[in-house]
């Protein structure tokens, strides 16, 4: 069976919430649409105060070419522009959206019938996949029509769907194939006419056979489409090392993925582009893993974004009493939250609820130079070092030593048996040396 | 008796051979630099901290050298004394300028400040700063991992335990702009010392709205602009919810301190106020106090929540 | 809620391995080589491997206390123990009590805490504790008790070891390496030599448990198993005559405590897997060198020490492959 072939860890897997089927979360009171919720330059807003919106409205235009629109996950009225605690634990400006009943822009189908057929032109599905506000539903939230046009010289020959789902924990991938296949599948058709390849791989780790069962069932009607078993092993959702493991191809540092001739999107896009084109419903709810050891009922949730985390960990069987950190994402990548008010955004994956046990670090011990963090480093890094240089502020050896390749995995951190904050240092590393970069490049 | 002398001719020609290469290279790969720079370099302190804006002392001196003016050069370790050797050195006149010292703004200590989450990464206030906002419901102020104490050179800024906030020793403090650079809030500036290291400032560097920094900080700035009105030499701006002082033109004449609802202004090294006892008109009191503070006789160095204290009683 | 949220970055989640499990996964690896030390040396074993982690532990903590001030104390992480445990089976069983206290002294003290403790040391703390009694006490460190007597201690009966026999070969003696025992009772360890090293059999144990449990890589004990047998092989072929078969060589003196125990200290060797195989040729290829033409019967201490030097500059120079350097067809 297929992986990547560089480091990697095996974190337990704990998806608690497997098998439980997709509930629709109840609308919250109040929607809070953060206008930054991509990666690239922050929504503008084009609503003020007291304007009335229906679930569906565009309330935020792209504030740049990296950038994306915003919709209103429901009806009312615009309360205010304020500022809110997001996920960055910065606080950031958001649409304030008091919640009136559920009324829908019209031009939404709202059936479940599912609609195969596709006859608009490449352009037209970017185009149409743009003004949804669609980005990558992994986590990253890069935008994702800039992803469908590579830069010239560059020309795409497959597209890799991204159903790997190695992040613990987290099961909204799985239960979306589980109960959305076709609808994933005509999705990757739209995104194959979209990028103008004929060739397909749905990338899917065998924790999940019954997924892979499914998809590759549902995927031998459409052409082209195949559906690919990986071997378990984390971080297989990332880009380059999805890439290598699908197509053994390794994206040179510094390049960019599609120079392998891959492109790659979540299986969650997929279906939100479905969506999209097929239905004309922009990006405003998705599917949120709620879990945790602790947590009485770990489910899986489609909810509108702009709700808080805490309305969904109340359906889940309420925050227990032993909660010493909320996260959101998974456990690997994603980020703790300040309280459990920060709103659903397009990239929130999941809420990890973790007790007082598990949640703070082990104590620090000297570095042993054990090398485990060298073994496990996907991209071949030497995390100790990095860390160490970071530490003493080295920034041009940091820089030499490829800090920038760095994909913030998490895997050497998790490895170490000192229980070092590497990954912090080098964090502080990868943002320092990227700051001399670009002031260079000026 | 051979054996000696053999030992001690063969060491003698080696020692001779080396010693012509050495004369030679010397003489063959001399490089002329211009000997005042070594004289600057000489009077120079000698601690390589930067703070200058050079590479070091030796890069300084080099600098001072060729500019030919000592405009906008200043040692701020040496300060003035030096810079006044370097002018004869060079010949040139000595540019006049006020010596400055290091001030942490920002007082939001454990009790001002209530701490809300709980911070358990590496002890270090870039990466916190990468993490989120910090502990407190401020994303402004002082994150407490004391990066500018370790970037400190001079022994010069430490962590006060109970406040969880650095404080500036002002005897050592050289005003080298390390622990500016070093924080990453931004809550460190670099403030004219003033006469007898008396000084008002804005101790906040909140940009939240009035509403949301109070909630988080009980000595936060508000913006609410009366420290503006009350001061006589347009020294005072508000910008982003927060007011800031400039020290060139503030005349250290403390009206704002009574000003400020949220006590965010703090006077560092003033003589106690003479009239207290009134609480209801504090200002005026203040007001005729003011001027004549240069007078009195100065008291210890001791910083920070005193002088905070008498101006809210 | 009343308990503050903690906030961290990611990753949220450890395998939970520690500093300790591995120590103490190393000492559990030790204990083949352990039990087969006390069956062959019996009561002289037993008095020196106590002394030794008895004092290496007392000299760990006394340091860190008295000298370097702290207030953590680390003698809990297994690492003292480790080091007194390998101390002892790098030395032989019938040396004074007061010898061993001061091979711990400078094992712990100039080895390891002068550096500033575990994870800072650049040599092995252990062979330098070794090392210097080997130089310091030429004659004491080089008389190997016979094994099977198990009750006697200093007064044990002693013999030549089946290096020594080599080395007489090397240097002329036509007879010596006739003398040798055969391999199978080198493998199993009846043989005099260091507490530790004598049993080829119980280290492979130790090895095989180290592997499984993920402690150590094998790209270190192969390289130096495999560069000692290749090269001894290959003089043996040259002239059967004067040097012993590879298997002896393999078999025989600290070559696999070396290989297996010593060499793989995590704090003393290379970071990546080719600047591991790199280190472990060097040490296969040194070993044999000074075992075969040097002035030391055995060469493994030394061989490891040295590349224990170079260790920083392999790592400068040995860098693990990257992520997309794979040249694309």
């Amino acid at each position: 069976m297929r992986t990547f072939r560089i480091g990697g860890v095996h974190p337990p897997e704990n998806k608690l919430s497997a098998g439980k089927k997709i509930e629709t979360l109840a609308l919250p009171k109040q929607a809070v649409l953060p206008l930054s919720q991509h990666i690239g330059a922050p929504a503008t807003p084009i609503v003020k105060k007291g304007d009335v919106v229906k679930v569906g409205t565009q309330i935020a235009q792209p504030g740049g070419f990296v950038s994306a629109a915003i919709f209103s996950s429901v009806s009312g009225k615009v309360a205010k522009i304020d500022e809110v605690v997001d996920a960055s634990g910065y606080r950031k400006p958001a649409v304030y959206i008091d919640v009136e009943g559920d009324e829908w822009e019209e031009s939404i189908d709202r059936t479940d019938t599912l609609v195969k057929e596709c006859t608009l032109t490449p352009e037209e599905i970017i185009a149409k996949i743009k003004d949804a506000g669609i980005v990558g539903m992994g986590g990253a939230c890069f935008p994702t029509h800039v992803k469908l046009m590579p830069p010239p010289g560059n020309v795409a020959n497959i597209l890799i769907i991204n159903a790997v789902e190695c992040e613990p924990y987290l099961t909204a991938d799985h239960e979306l194939m589980m109960e959305k296949p076709e609808q994933i599948m005509v999705g990757v058709s739209i995104l194959m006419k979209a990028i103008k390849v004929s060739k397909a791989v749905i990338g899917i780790e065998n924790n999940k056979p019954d997924a892979i069962q499914l998809m590759a069932k549902v995927a031998s009607a459409y052409p082209g489409i195949e559906v690919m078993p990986l071997k378990v092993k984390y971080p297989q959702g990332g880009e380059k090392q999805l890439i290598d493991a699908v197509i053994s191809r390794q994206v040179a540092s510094g390049a960019l993925p599609i120079s392998t001739g891959a492109v790659v999107q979540n299986v969650g896009t997929a279906y939100a582009v479905y969506e999209a084109v097929q239905k004309n419903k922009p990006l405003f709810e998705r599917v949120v893993t709620v879990t945790g050891k602790s947590l009485k009922n770990p489910s899986n949730f489609l909810v509108r974004m702009g709700t808080p985390m805490s309305m969904l960990i109340e359906a889940a069987g309420g925050m227990p009493e032993d909660t010493g950190k909320i996260i959101g994402g998974g456990p690997m990548m994603g980020k703790a939250l300040v309280n459990a008010d920060v709103p659903v955004c397009k990239g929130s994956s999941g809420v990890l609820l973790m007790n007082d046990k598990e949640a703070g670090r082990g104590e620090m011990q000297p570095c042993i130079r054990c090398a485990k963090c060298v073994s496990a480093c996907p991209m071949g890094l030497e995390p100790y070092l990095l860390a160490t240089l970071s530490a003493h502020a080295d920034w041009e050896r940091v820089e030499k030593e490829d800090v920038m390749s760095c994909i913030e995995c998490g895997s050497c951190q998790f490895t170490c048996p000192s229980h070092r904050p590497i990954l912090d240092f080098v964090r502080l590393g990868k943002g320092k040396v990227g700051a001399i970069i670009r002031s260079r490049k000026k | 008796m051979s054996l000696i002398l053999i030992a001690v001719i063969s060491l003698g020609a080696i020692g001779l051979v080396s010693a012509v290469i050495l004369f030679v290279a010397s003489k063959k790969f001399a490089v002329y630099e211009d000997p005042r720079i070594a004289q600057v370099a000489a009077v120079l302190p000698q601690a390589n901290c930067g703070g200058c804006g050079y590479p070091g002392c030796s890069g300084f001196a080099d600098a001072c050298v060729k500019a030919g003016s000592l405009d906008g050069k200043l040692c701020p370790v040496g300060g003035q004394p030096v810079m006044a050797k370097v002018a004869e050195i060079l010949g040139l006149a000595a540019v006049a300028s006020e010596p400055k010292v290091a001030v942490v703004r920002c007082n939001g200590t454990c009790a001002n400040r209530p701490r809300v989450t709980k911070y358990d990464g590496a002890r270090s206030c870039a990466i916190m700063a990468s993490t989120y906002g910090g502990e407190t419901g401020c994303s402004y102020g002082c994150l407490g991992c004391g990066d500018c104490v370790a970037a400190c050179q001079f022994d010069a800024i430490h962590m006060n335990p109970e406040t969880g906030l650095p404080e500036v020793d002002e005897d050592k403090c050289t005003a080298c702009g390390a622990c500016v650079k070093a924080c990453p809030k931004s809550v460190i500036e670099l403030r004219y010392k003033g006469k007898k290291s008396r000084r008002v400032y804005v101790s906040c560097v909140n940009k939240d709205k009035g509403a949301v920094t109070r909630k988080a900080c009980s000595v936060g700035c508000i913006g609410c602009g009366k420290c503006v009105k009350a001061c006589q030499f347009d020294a005072i701006t508000v910008e982003n919810n927060l007011a800031y002082i400039d020290f060139t033109k503030c005349k250290s004449c403390r009206k704002c301190v009574e000003a400020c609802p949220q006590n965010a202004i703090i006077e560092l090294n003033f003589p106690p106020r003479k009239v207290v006892a009134n609480a209801e008109t504090p200002s005026t009191e203040g007001l005729k106090a003011a001027p004549d503070a240069a007078k009195a006789a100065p008291v210890s160095q001791k910083v920070a929540e005193q002088p905070k204290e008498e101006a809210k009683a | 809620m009343e308990n503050k949220l903690i906030v961290s970055l990611s990753p949220h989640v450890h395998n939970g391995d520690s500093v300790q499990k591995n120590m103490y996964g190393v000492i559990i690896a030790l204990i083949p080589a352990l039990l087969v030390s006390f069956y062959m040396f019996g009561l002289g074993a037993a008095i020196v491997t106590i002394t030794s982690v008895a004092a290496c532990v007392f000299f760990e903590w006394a340091i860190t206390k008295f000298i370097l001030k702290r207030d953590h104390s680390t003698i809990l992480d297994g690492s003292a123990i480790l080091t007194g445990i390998l101390l002892a089976f790098n030395l032989p069983s019938n040396l004074p009590v007061w010898i061993i206290i001061i091979g711990a002294l400078v094992a712990i003290g100039i080895g390891k805490m002068t550096f500033g403790g575990l994870g800072c040391n650049p040599f092995n703390p252990a062979l330098v504790g070794r090392v210097f009694l080997l130089i310091s006490f030429p004659v004491q460190m080089t008389s190997w008790p016979v094994a099977g007597q198990l009750t006697s201690y200093i007064d044990a009966e002693t013999a030549a070891t089946p290096l020594a026999l080599m080395k007489q070969a090397v240097h002329g003696d036509a007879g010596a390496l006739a003398q040798l025992p055969d391999v199978w009772s080198l493998f199993l360890g009846n043989n005099p030599g260091c507490i530790g090293e004598i049993s080829a059999l119980a280290l492979l144990l130790g090895l095989a448990y180290m592997l499984w449990k993920k402690i150590i890589s094998w790209h270190i004990p192969v390289s130096i198993l495999a560069t000692v047998f290749v090269f001894a092989g290959l003089l043996h072929w040259a002239n059967p005559e004067v040097y012993a078969s590879p298997f002896v060589h393999l078999f025989t003196g600290g070559l696999m405590l070396g290989a297996i125990f010593m060499a793989t200290d995590y704090v003393t060797s290379p970071m990546s897997h080719k600047g591991m195989v790199i280190y472990g040729v060097a040490i296969g290829f040194l070993t044999v060198v000074i075992r075969t033409f040097g002035a030391y019967p055995e060469g493994m201490s030394f061989a490891i020490l040295i590349m224990n030097a170079f260790t920083p500059l392999i790592n400068t120079y040995c860098k693990p492959k990257r992520f997309g350097e794979v040249v694309k067809k």
